[in-house]
């Protein structure tokens, strides 16, 4: 097992339940992210606008300002092209919108609901991850 | 308006930091998750358990208060059917989130830190958003 981080993915995991619980108990709403970032453009009111654009405002600040304090090694990856990273983001915002959810709406959120199309989803995307992974990185060897 | 943009703000922030700390803003910690059998790291089994074991306990007692503090309804899916475009959409998600290690949340979160990769994933992510709008939708 490489890198396994328990205690941090943990505490992490249950900042993000928080933030999904705040979200919910004040704005009754769902933290999908893929949901969040897709209502911006297709929700008609200025209201669904707003509160979407700074959750995700918050977002990218909560993940700066914790990186500015605890600087997060990202490691450079070798062989990920440009196209790759294009063909990879297509099908994360098709699948997804598709798919009306991704790993926190359908993963956390309606796991929790005992959302029978989310649990679904999860299974789904979860084994279809390992099989692009092991195709990728056992088969073609990239 | 105002309450449910800070409040969205609050919830926003708490899930960029809680991104963060889980490390899952790194991509290849995303791919040797779904890496089973190479180097696996099953830290993300971790998180979505943290995850859930909250929201498990937490939405029981706000589900319970009738409405959300900042509104008249909890705004939840109508569907319940699992039908063709659940299965097919939650499968091309796999495979993009399993050919870049990134998902919508991560993805995002990542766009301050002055990487090039984010910056073309969340292009091509909302660019296939809108491709599901005109094929799907029209």
């Amino acid at each position: 097992m490489e890198n396994f981080t328990p205690y941090t993915s943990l505490a992490g995991g249950i900042l993000l339940g928080i933030s999904a619980s705040i979200l919910m108990y004040l704005n009754g709403r769902i933290a999908g992210i893929s949901g969040i970032i897709s209502g911006i453009f297709n929700n008609p009111s200025a209201t669904e606008k707003m509160w979407r654009l700074a959750f995700i405002v918050g977002l990218i600040a909560g993940a700066f300002v914790y990186n500015h304090f605890f600087p997060i090694s990202v490691q450079p990856r070798e062989g990920v092209t440009t196209a790759l990273l294009v063909v990879g983001g297509l099908l994360v915002g098709f699948g997804t919108a598709l798919g009306s959810g991704c790993t926190s709406g359908h993963g956390i959120c309606g796991v929790s609901r005992f959302s029978l199309r989310s649990i679904t989803a999860t299974g789904v995307f979860l084994i279809s991850g390992i099989v692009t992974v092991y195709v990728v990185k056992h088969i073609i060897g990239a | 308006m105002m309450n449910k943009i800070l409040s969205a703000l609050l919830a926003g922030s708490i899930f960029g930091v809680g991104l963060s700390l889980s490390a899952m803003v790194d991509p290849n910690k995303i791919i040797n998750f779904l890496d089973i059998t190479g180097h696996w790291d099953p830290s993300l089994l971790f998180v979505l358990g943290g995850a859930v074991m909250v929201t498990l306990v937490s939405f029981r007692f706000i589900f319970a208060q009738g409405k959300p503090v900042f509104d008249n309804e909890f705004q939840l899916p109508s569907a319940f059917k699992i039908d063709a475009k659940l299965l097919i959409g939650s499968s091309l998600f796999g495979v993009g989130w399993g050919l870049v290690g990134y998902c919508p949340g991560p993805v995002v979160a990542s766009l301050g830190f002055g990487f090039e990769e984010p910056l073309i994933v969340v292009g091509s992510l909302l660019a296939g958003m809108m491709l599901h709008k005109a094929i799907v939708k029209a």
